[in-house]
């Protein structure tokens, strides 16, 4: 099957190419091409079990791909490297454990401060800066078991920011988080993308996609389709990432006709 | 000063010195240790490395014929390092759950060292082998070289928790997370998992196999409740492993007969025990303590404002009521409630005992209802 692309994309910030992700011999990811563009919001979107997650993850190097190349800013990845800063899911991690906020966010520093060093007091200024462009600052001293799910996120995402990478790799940022909650969010990587930075975040509202993310990658094991928003989300591509669960997306296909009679 | 002078001439005697010394250290070693273990979510891990020490500690013996303890405990970690290998690659490449393999693990070394002890008592050459004191232990028979080399070890656990901190931290807390900032997640994880057979080993002559898991997992279970600083709960959790390592190793060494391993669980089980009841708001007395103050003053609050519904029947907001009608809501604890509100000032009952608000009582459920509208509103504008 071949992906749809409507745009070529030169010097991505992120290119993939034929990677191939198999768990227990199944594949989870099977001959995903992905490139993504500098300097945008791009969202990947598919079903549960898409490979959404583990795209990312493999991305980063935390999984062994099969088979591929994974490529950023033009050379071979290594985490080492410290070029992309993680938002993982939010439920991945025990809340119980017995720490305050601003711990968890200088967590984000360690891969700057190298081994056997102890964040510095210039560390913990950087780590109240990116919790207030969270609006978490008040709960820097706050035990992290006392959040609430949108709070948890907001930690999650100042500790990527303080990693200070061109590109961001988030899962599922919006995920159990109230509306204020998201709306904030979305504001704070409108104003990453606007400094230069690259952010991808697998996303599940089909509803906010056009709103949020300029570009897509349409996933469903393999690779559907990669593109601006506004020239990918169409009835055929949906109907091809979620399979005959398409239903539910009558509220897209009026808006795509309303688009094409006033174009 | 009897009573000093008792407890000096006490530790005057060499063997207490041994044996208080040893498990000193042990209780130290293996509480540092079982912060991490437990906060990995690992408690049974230490288990079933210590019960497969055992097949390492006899092997060691059926080779080398000495009883050289350093010998002995090179076997044992050997073995309990190989068993702790075999389940990291169990969980990461078959579809065998985690509990799944640490049975299996515990099971198969465990009984494979049973097996082997028994073929060593068979031995006319080790009638006196004494590899019966790894199964439940016996800080008794610790000699001054053992000690010596169990304080080696935890002084490098030691030195490694320091210069390591914030990698172990990260490493429990989330290990993608630091892997994708280019941390060796692997080596660390091995690291750790090692430390924690040095620490097992360390504890092996004095608590053994059985119940050595006891010594890592109970200490950290209740240093937890009392804190929420991992600094805080690594140095409690080597008071609580400090403690009742030498009270329970001394008390057993002054009866004869009574095996290490199980006096110093005791000894452990009180500190858990009063950890999980009256710790300060993760203890279970906290929780009564706090749903029954919830549950109060959720029943007055509501009684307030059942009082002022009827206060706004009648122009005088002071007119007394009849409740009769609320009780059978309410059930037994209007009451109760009633008694609460009028020791507090709000509410007053009459002779004929209807009830009726006081000026105070009707600001009050006034500003309740207030704040609650409020909070509605709050949460529909959201």
């Amino acid at each position: 099957m071949m992906m749809t692309q409507t745009t070529k994309i030169t010097n991505p910030a992120i290119d993939v190419t034929d990677l191939t992700v198999a768990y227990h011999e199944k594949p989870v990811l099977w001959d995903v091409d992905f490139q993504a563009p500098q300097d945008t919001l791009l969202a990947i979107v598919g079903p549960n079990g898409a490979g959404k997650s583990t795209l990312i993850k493999t991305i980063l190097g935390l999984l062994k791909p099969a088979a591929g190349r994974i490529q950023v800013f033009g050379k071979n990845y290594r985490p080492q490297s410290r070029l992309i800063g993680y938002v993982p899911q939010k439920g991945t991690v025990d809340w119980d454990f017995p720490t305050n906020v601003l711990d968890v966010v200088l967590m984000g520093r360690y891969g700057h401060l190298g081994w056997f060093r102890r964040p510095k007091v210039e560390d913990r200024k950087m780590a109240v800066d990116c919790l207030e462009k969270v609006g978490m600052a008040d709960f820097m001293n706050r035990q992290i078991s006392q959040l609430s799910g949108g709070q948890q996120q907001r930690v999650f995402i100042a500790r990527a920011l303080i990693q200070d990478a061109p590109i961001y790799l988030m899962d599922e940022p919006f995920a159990g988080v109230d509306a204020a909650t998201e709306r904030s969010i979305i504001t704070l990587l409108r104003e990453l993308k606007d400094k230069g930075k690259t952010i991808i975040c697998v996303h599940h509202d089909l509803q906010t996609l056009k709103e949020y993310f300029e570009w897509v990658m349409l996933l469903n094991v393999r690779a559907v389709a990669l593109g601006k928003v506004t020239d990918i989300l169409t009835q055929e591509n949906l109907r091809k990432t979620y399979g005959g669960k398409a239903a539910f997306l009558t509220g897209l296909k009026e808006e795509e006709e309303k688009g094409h009679a006033s174009a | 000063m009897l009573l000093l002078n008792t407890i000096a001439e006490f530790f005057q005697n060499y063997t207490i010195q041994i044996v208080f010394t040893g498990s000193l250290i042990l209780g130290i070693t293996a509480g540092c240790l079982g912060t991490f273990a437990v906060l990995r979510q690992q408690s049974l891990l230490g288990d079933a490395i210590a019960h497969a020490t055992l097949p390492g500690v006899c092997l060691a013996f059926l080779i080398t014929q000495t009883k050289n303890p350093f010998v002995l405990l090179l076997g044992a970690g050997i073995s309990g390092w190989i068993a702790s290998l075999f389940l990291k690659l169990i969980v990461e490449n078959t579809k065998l759950k985690k509990d799944a393999a640490l049975g299996i693990i515990l099971s198969v070394f465990f009984g494979l060292g049973l097996l082997l002890i028994t073929i060593v008592q068979k031995l006319p050459t080790a009638t006196k082998a004494g590899l019966d004191k790894f199964i439940f232990g016996n800080a008794a028979t610790l000699l001054k070289q053992d000690v010596m080399m169990m304080s080696a070890f935890s002084i490098f656990i030691f030195l490694v928790l320091i210069v390591f901190w914030k990698e172990f931290k990260i490493l429990v807390f989330d290990r993608d997370y630091a892997a994708s900032q280019g941390m060796p997640v692997h080596f660390f994880d091995v690291f750790l998992t090692t430390l924690i057979v040095i620490a097992i080993v360390i504890g092996l002559q004095t608590v053994g196999v059985v119940l050595m898991s006891a010594m890592l997992v109970a200490p950290a279970a209740a240093a937890r409740q009392w804190t929420d600083r991992l600094g805080v709960m690594l140095f409690l959790s080597a008071l609580f492993g400090a403690i009742s390592g030498t009270f329970g190793a001394i008390t057993s060494s002054m009866v004869s007969n009574l095996p290490t391993g199980p006096t110093i669980v005791i000894f452990l089980s009180i500190f858990v025990l009063v950890s999980l009841v009256f710790a300060p708001n993760r203890g279970l007395l906290w929780d009564w303590i706090r749903s029954y103050r919830n549950r109060k003053t959720i029943l007055t609050t509501t009684m307030l404002q059942n009082l002022l519904l009827f206060s706004e029947i009648q122009t005088d907001p002071f007119h007394p009521h009849d409740i009769s009608a609320l009780k059978a809501i309410g059930r037994g604890a209007i009451d109760k409630t009633m008694k609460e509100l009028s020791r507090k000032g709000w509410a007053q009952q009459f002779e004929d005992k209807r009830w009726a608000l006081t000026p105070k009582g009707l600001d009050k459920a006034r500003k309740l209802t207030k704040e609650y509208e409020e909070t509605i509103s709050g949460f529909s504008s959201a």
